[in-house]
């Protein structure tokens, strides 16, 4: 089977990588193929950049306060260039009541901080439809 | 120097400015302690080279350090509340937190700043909303640190334009300046390294840095030019050996860019503060504190032949390492935050902020803050570890492990030098490759339990018995609110004058003629931080990352 | 999927070229035609030690390209780890400001294992981007130095990137990268020491010349170039301050024009398929060996040749008449 395509990017205007690296590194040593596309990227960038990659899955890192305004964005974004089929998750530091509103705005699943790697690679692996239908495919 | 020499030499004269808080030290038994506690052959002692012990022959016993909390979120009218609230619940000094927008030189209505208003910190795009910060807070009086790093030179000059303000027209404008005591962040280079909120390539980022200590060198001697900063280090997950020595590389950079600039290292040295991070293992923070101290004293007499002990001396601030809460049973903080607190103190900080218990969770509470500076009161007044200076040293471990920390970072710093210094570290990516690397290592240590995190890998309990807490949330609104501000703000000022000072601020940029007379013109005839981003930005280019994951 | 290819349909053609990479049938029968559609777009390699500021160098060109409408395509190769296949793709950071351009396409490509520098699918995926109406297709090899040659069968022209203070010693000579140059650019010009950089690779490629006829290997397209009349020009640039971009996209057209001019284009178009058809010979050899091999004589061999019984050559001769017997049939 080929390596999962993954992109992994932190919307909005803070600087705190560190989760975003560890779990870019985490889905490398898991088999995967990680597009990192590092700081300050709006929703637009992320999804063109999801677009162009072709990825199974859209990982957001934000510990800004701001994902209620901006992962639905995103969202949003893939779903104008016709591609709502791809999962979108999300972690960081992302208060549990907001997580409701986040599902309900097409966020697949949210991590709160302290998610062990290993459960986050698990979800990715189960969460990744569009490799199997482009394998059926072909 | 023996006991006696110290004495007379360093601790009378100390002593003479200064007396201690109390005539008589004793412990609840009765037991007397004495200053400094140490065989009378030693030859590390307190308030002398190379400052192992301390910076102050008497530490504590004459002065506790200032407890400051950092605080601010959404608008400035809430944030100055917040400080009031703080200094009559005992607070000694000022801490400022802006939200990204202003952190990144942008106004709050620059699209990008959208849903970000107010979030992480108080939202300040014009001298408006600083005048508001600061309503009856006599700036005379406190002592204000800054959180504030690409647009530094930006935000002190609000500040000055402020206490200007409240000094009144017929006031001396070199003596209200001279009257201004804080400190401003105004580290890019750990920006670059860790925290990510830089704007403009290396070269005029430096530049901003020493314009500001050239200015405050000349107008404002009370204030700490640049705070040069392990903690954020530390957070994206490097050691305390990367912190010590990266942090050291990144000031022994600053201090080139200052004597390139034409500074004699005694003239700004004094001004420069240090910033570290407090985290969980006790025995090796303690050492880390002492080790930077005697290393950055070295590297000050020896490297740079700084002759003022000032010049030699590393103070620093120091913050509870905010990446160690758990968001996971949060009530645990209260007690991760203790013994980092302690750590601090153990080992000799001159300002110290205790982090708040749901802070993994959320901006923290009126109450959890209050929670928090209660833990230092309660180290200073109850725990009696103020009473005699460096406790801790002499002890075999703590020796032990200064020394090594101090030895490890020394290599370090040599590997960076040989690098080409901290810029060219930077810039390559290499420094942020070896936090990158250490983050994951320490990562993969708790996955495997190798290292026992409680509440969240061990102990862990079911998520229902989780206390519900008190939330605390920035009222979205605020953003509509600041955009409306803002518009009337442009709205109503004298736009030739705008133009023109922003086309003397290009100029300017474009000179090597210091840039803090220009941005207080600037921020003084009505321009927005936004808008003078916007200049420099144009004047300066804007950084591009290594790829570094 | 849609059965034409355009740069003006980035979804589309961003799905063709994951068929391709994972060798879908259709998708390879595709490419096999579209090939055989020469296309005028400018295929650019671009290689040099990590560090050298290959991505920052790709940004600025294809900004200034853009400004001149320009639609360009980037292929960015980093190497797959050998241990778990994962990759982390990083060069998007660099690129940051094309994002939201539409006449920018950037794809990362891991090279899972393949050698030389490249994805095995790099030059199918090439072809599709030619064939989508890019007129220029940037390749950014992996940059591990020595080993990064495969790009000279693939581009018409190979920029080879150096940077000033990576050590003591220029990179792109040390890692022999030099041979396979058409220009060389010195990164970072801004750098104190880059005129000194510039001045080691002009001495290097000075030296080259008396060296060439001595060697069988040295027939290397830009070892021949310099030969047959290209002078190998060595341009300083400053990627992040937008520096000598200007001359450098002239080296490139001039490069080109020098190609379609000269014999020399026709020759190096000869050259390059020759090693192609070779790399893709040695590919499908490779696969029957892994199809047919047989594993209980190779675990015999194994053995006898630890325990010094036989040499692994005899090994080799046996197992390959082997795999040779298995797919004669077909």
């Amino acid at each position: 089977m080929r390596p999962l395509r993954i992109l992994i990017a932190k919307p909005g205007l803070d600087g705190h990588d560190r989760g975003a690296k560890i779990i870019a590194r985490a889905l490398r040593d898991a088999g995967m193929e990680v597009i990192y596309t590092g700081l300050r990227q709006t929703p637009e960038m992320i999804a063109e950049a999801a677009l162009q990659e072709d990825v199974d899955a859209v990982g957001l890192s934000i510990l800004s306060g701001a994902h209620n305004t901006l992962l639905p964005r995103v969202v949003e974004a893939l779903r104008a260039r016709g591609l709502g089929d791809i999962p979108v998750f999300a972690g960081g530091i992302i208060p549990e009541e907001d997580i409701p509103f986040l599902k309900a705005h097409g966020i697949t699943e949210v991590f709160g901080p302290g998610t062990p790697l290993e459960t986050i690679v698990r979800f990715i692996e189960t969460h990744t439809p569009r490799r199997a239908h482009a394998e059926s495919s072909s | 120097m023996n006991k006696a020499e110290w004495a007379n030499k360093v601790l009378k004269p100390a002593t003479a400015k200064a007396p201690e808080r109390k005539p008589l030290f004793e412990t609840p038994s009765g037991i007397p302690l004495e200053t400094v506690h140490a065989p009378e052959d030693a030859t590390d002692w307190p308030g002398a080279y190379p400052f192992t012990r301390g910076i102050h022959p008497t530490m504590y016993r004459s002065r506790l350090w200032t407890m400051r909390q950092y605080a601010g979120f959404s608008t400035a009218r809430e944030t100055n509340a917040r400080f009031r609230y703080l200094l009559a619940q005992g607070q000694t000094g000022l801490s400022v937190a802006f939200d990204l927008p202003t952190q990144l030189c942008m106004d709050a209505d620059d699209p990008l700043a959208s849903g970000e208003v107010g979030k992480v910190g108080v939202s300040i795009s014009t001298l408006d909303d600083m005048r508001t910060l600061f309503a009856g807070i006599p700036l005379d009086k406190v002592s204000t640190s800054m959180t504030i790093n690409a647009p530094a030179a930006v935000l002190l000059a609000l500040y000055i334009a402020t206490a200007k303000e409240q000094a009144g027209p017929n006031a001396d404008p070199e003596a209200v300046m001279r009257a201004l005591r804080g400190t401003v962040q105004n580290d890019i280079l750990k920006e670059y390294a860790a925290r990510g909120l830089y704007i403009f390539p290396p070269r005029p980022s430096m530049r901003l840095v020493t314009d500001v200590f050239a200015f405050c060198k000349q107008h404002m001697p009370h204030w700490n030019t640049i705070s040069i900063s392990g903690y954020h280090i530390r957070e994206a997950g490097s050691t305390a050996v990367q912190e010590v020595a990266f942090t050291l590389a990144n000031a022994i950079a600053y201090v080139q860019a200052a004597l390139e600039a034409g500074l004699d290292v005694d003239e700004f040295a004094g001004q420069l503060t240090f910033f570290f991070n407090a985290h969980n293992d006790f025995l090796e923070e303690i050492a880390k504190f002492r080790a930077a101290r005697r290393l950055w004293a070295k590297i000050m007499r020896e490297r740079f032949g700084a002759k003022e002990p000032r010049s030699w001396m590393l103070r620093f601030h120091a913050q509870t390492g905010g990446s160690t809460l758990t968001a996971q049973q949060p009530m645990n903080n209260i007690v991760r935050v203790t013994i980092q607190a302690l750590a601090a103190v153990l080992g000799g900080a001159q300002s110290l902020h205790t982090n708040s218990w749901d802070e993994a969770l959320q901006l923290p509470t009126e109450a959890s803050v209050r929670l928090a500076l209660r833990t230092q009161q309660i180290i200073a007044y109850e725990s009696g570890v103020t009473d005699t200076v460096d406790p801790l040293g002499g002890s075999y471990a703590i020796e032990y492990l200064t020394d090594e920390i101090e030895r490890r970072a020394q290599a370090l710093i040599e590997t960076i030098d040989a690098l080409g210094g901290a810029v060219r570290a930077i810039e390559s990516g290499w420094m942020q490759a070896q936090i990158a690397e250490a983050a994951y290592r320490y990562q993969r240590q708790v996955e495997s339990k190798e290292r026992i995190i409680v509440g969240v890998n061990a102990f862990t309990e079911d998520e229902d018995q989780q206390l519900s807490i008190q939330r605390f949330k920035v009222d979205p609104r605020i953003e509509e609110e600041q955009r409306a501000r803002l518009a009337a703000w442009r709205a109503n000022r004298d736009h030739e004058r705008v133009g023109a000072l922003l086309r003397q601020l290009e100029e300017t940029a474009r000179s090597t003629e210091n840039l803090m007379p220009v941005l207080i013109a600037c921020v003084e005839g009505g321009v927005t931080v936004g808008e003078i981003g916007r200049v420099l930005r144009r004047v300066f280019g804007e950084y591009q990352p290594p790829q570094v994951v | 999927m849609s059965e034409t290819l355009s740069w003006r349909a980035p979804r589309e053609l961003a799905r063709w070229l994951s068929a391709i990479e994972r060798g879908d049938a259709k998708a390879l029968a595709k490419v096999r035609a579209l090939y055989r559609t020469p296309s005028p777009a400018h295929v650019i390699g671009i290689t040099g030690v990590p560090g050298s500021g290959k991505s920052t160098l790709i940004a600025t060109l294809a900004r200034a390209l853009r400004e001149a409408q320009h639609p360009v395509a980037v292929l960015s190769v980093d190497p797959s780890s050998p241990f778990t296949r994962g990759a982390i793709l990083g060069d998007r950071i660099r690129m940051r400001d094309l994002a939201g351009d539409p006449g920018v396409f950037i794809r990362s490509l891991a090279s899972r294992g393949a050698p030389g520098g490249l994805a095995a699918a790099t030059a199918d995926m090439v072809t599709a981007l030619e064939a989508a109406g890019f007129d220029y297709v940037f390749v950014e090899t992996v940059g591990a130095g020595q080993d990064d040659v495969a790009i000279a069968r693939l581009a018409e022209t190979v920029v080879v990137v150096e940077a000033p203070g990576l050590g003591d010693d220029v990179q792109a000579i040390k890692a022999g990268l030099i041979e396979i140059a058409d220009i060389l650019v010195v990164n970072k010009a801004d750098l104190p020491e880059a005129q000194r950089t510039a001045q080691m690779l002009a001495a290097a490629l000075a030296l080259g010349f008396e060296t060439v006829g001595h060697h069988g290997a040295a027939a290397m397209p830009a070892a021949q170039d310099v030969q047959h009349g290209w002078r190998v020009p060595v341009l300083l640039v400053s990627a992040t301050k937008g520096e000598g971009i200007t001359a450098l996209i002239e080296a490139l057209r001039q490069h080109r024009a020098w190609l379609h001019t000269s014999n020399e284009g026709l020759r190096r178009k000869r050259r390059q398929a020759e090693a192609e058809i070779y790399a893709r010979l040695y590919a499908q050899l490779a696969r029957y060996v892994q199809m047919h091999l047989d594993q209980a004589a190779l675990q015999r061999w194994v053995e006898a040749c630890a325990m010094r019984t036989a040499h692994p050559e005899e090994a080799a001769e046996a197992l390959l008449a082997h795999v040779l017997q298995a797919i004669k049939p077909c």
